[in-house]
């Protein structure tokens, strides 16, 4: 496929789809003819729950009116809308939540299209068998991974390349609703399948996937507009107020990327070394000479979440001097009355004491905890964070309310008497289940595709709204 | 002398990854982001000593088109693991704010 201009135009509205963009921004967009529409619905931002639950960090109303406007747009313009990494993690139960989302829309709406829905969580005996062939291998850093960590996972996902994408697209999705993906890959797919090179690309798409990020001064997160074409692309963002600098481009390349020559991509790497950007309006940048260097062995990175246990939390501070300038000795006594307490009660019931108690001291080391260079406080207040993680919600509310007790009253030297040693808005509150991330590796496919099973599903709305009339 | 925080237009921190911590440290002029580089401060030993890793851990890259030096390093603990108290990463970066540059 190949466009007559030989340019490839466009747009990506928000750096995450439920984060939101301008109206007008996104009609200013589709005015300039863009060939396609992407954007990322996912990121690792928001910590490992997300995956592990299935759940989304933006709400489902934050979702569908963005989708809503995307998909609109889409089909009143007949050109193809991608999104990737679905529902935040991409996993299942996320993609599922943002299908159902999306088949909503299209019965209220009335439309019609063809839909590629592209899946990236994991069998696990398929990466069992993976990682007995020694086709699973760590990245820098990486936690212990073995058949165990595999078992012990609520979701492991691939994070997809282009290619599944272009499969999308040539069995002629109108909409491809993605998996866990590179956010770049979302804008990379589509330019190379219409023949642009992968340099610019892939370097584009680093810059689109997370809207008008890379501008001088981001307001709200809003659409980018890109023009690609043989040897060089051009970006601007639609909000006229927003201003595209050389210097606003380039450093995008830093923005939560530990390399910022270097970014690694399924098929290989973009090398921004040699990177020029170039102002060509008071808004827009251009930007030639970047390199791509394809990868001898394709792979796939695995982000995997495990459940660790269940939290219930205290928040409390302290305002008595006394309290504050023995605030480490003060914990330190009521961590040994707090499992005093915690052994009784559950010994009392037969109950291992399996928990862990984490404490968190704001005013003096809660940002930055053992790193924190600052050893002498000032503060005349500080806040106290408890998190009680144990095997089951029960078990951590118990503990929970053993914290709360015991904080109450603990006694300091220079008070004698009852005293009441911490205010509490409120009670312990119940967090639920928490997961951390448990893998950082890639795995070595037979080809980009096996990971990312496809289904396509012809989406007919008008029916749907016809039948519910 | 002058601290990096008055030289700078913007000093930020940011998980690159579930796995790693990334600093950027961003200039306005190209005379502003060449006294930084060239004043010695950016040395692994020096940044790995401020977050307690160990130096061949860090990374310092030096990006002329951004004016920015950027520090990469592996995270304290994964992000979201119990410990964690700063999920985006977002909040570490004032050691950085102090650094004298010559």
């Amino acid at each position: 496929m190949s466009h007559p201009e030989d340019e490839v135009r466009v747009v990506s509205p928000s750096s995450v789809c439920g984060a939101g963009f301008s109206e007008a921004s996104f009609e200013r967009a589709l005015s300039l003819k863009p060939h396609f529409i992407g954007c990322d619905g996912g990121s690792t931002d928001p910590g490992p729950n997300y995956l592990g639950t299935g759940k989304t960090v933006f709400t489902r109303a934050a979702i569908k009116r963005d989708l809503r406007l995307m998909l609109l747009g889409a089909r009143r313009n007949n050109i193809p809308l991608l999104i990737g990494t679905a529902g935040t993690a991409g996993g299942k139960a996320n993609l599922d939540g943002v299908y159902e989302i999306l088949q909503e829309i299209a019965e209220e709406e009335g439309l019609s299209f063809r839909l590629a829905l592209i899946h990236s969580e994991q069998d696990k005996e398929f990466l069992k068998a993976k990682f007995r062939d020694g086709r699973i291998v760590p990245l820098k850093p990486a936690p212990h991974f073995d058949e165990a960590v595999i078992d012990r996972s609520a979701h492991i996902v691939g994070m997809m390349g282009a290619e599944p994408f272009q499969k999308a697209l040539d069995a002629g999705a109108d909409v491809v609703l993605a998996g866990r993906a590179s956010d770049t890959a979302i804008f990379a797919s589509f330019a190379m399948r219409a023949g642009i090179p992968p340099a610019v690309a892939w370097h584009a798409a680093k810059i689109l996937e997370c809207g008008a990020a890379a501008v001088t001064q981001r307001k709200t997160p809003d659409c980018m507009f890109a023009w690609m074409r043989k040897d060089h692309f051009v970006v601007e963002a639609m909000d006229p107020e927003l201003r595209c600098t050389p210097q606003s481009i380039a450093s995008h390349a830093l923005y939560e990327n530990a390399d910022p020559f270097r970014l690694v991509e399924c098929s290989g790497t973009l090398d921004l070394t040699h990177a020029r950007y170039e102002q060509v309006s008071d808004v827009a940048v251009k930007v030639t000479d970047s390199a791509f260097e394809h990868a001898e062995t394709y792979t796939v990175k695995l982000e995997g979440a495990e459940l660790v246990g269940y939290q219930s939390v205290l928040i409390g501070s302290v305002r008595d001097p006394y309290i504050i300038r023995q605030i480490d000795d003060w914990l330190a006594r009521l961590r040994v009355k707090i499992d005093a307490r915690v052994q009784q009660v559950l010994s009392a019931k037969g109950v291992a004491a399996d928990y862990t108690l984490n404490v968190r001291v704001y005013g003096k080391n809660g940002t930055m905890g053992s790193l924190e260079p600052v050893d002498q406080i000032a503060s005349h207040e500080i806040c106290l964070l408890f998190e009680a993680t144990a095997p089951s919600q029960d078990l951590a509310n118990t503990i929970g309310s053993i914290i709360r007790h015991q904080a109450l009253h603990l006694p300091i030297p220079e008070w004698s008497g009852l005293i009441t040693s911490i205010a509490c808005p409120y009670s312990y509150l119940e967090r639920g289940a928490v997961y951390r991330f448990n893998v950082n590796h890639v795995v070595q496919p037979t080809d980009p595709y096996e990971m990312f099973p496809m289904d396509i599903v012809e989406i007919d709305g008008t029916r749907q709204r016809r039948s519910v009339a | 002398m002058t601290t990096l925080a008055e030289l700078a237009r913007l000093i930020r921190s940011k998980n690159a990854g579930p796995f790693q911590l990334t600093f950027d440290i961003m200039f306005d002029e190209v005379a502003q982001y060449e006294r930084a580089r060239d004043s010695g401060a950016f040395t692994r030993e020096h940044m790995a000593d401020l977050f307690h890793q160990p130096p061949a851990d860090v990374d310092i890259y030096f990006c002329e088109h951004a004016r920015a030096v950027k520090i990469s390093m592996p995270r304290p603990c994964s992000q979201g693991d119990l410990e964690d108290s700063d999920s985006h990463g977002g909040q570490q970066y004032a050691p950085l704010m102090d650094i004298e540059i010559a």
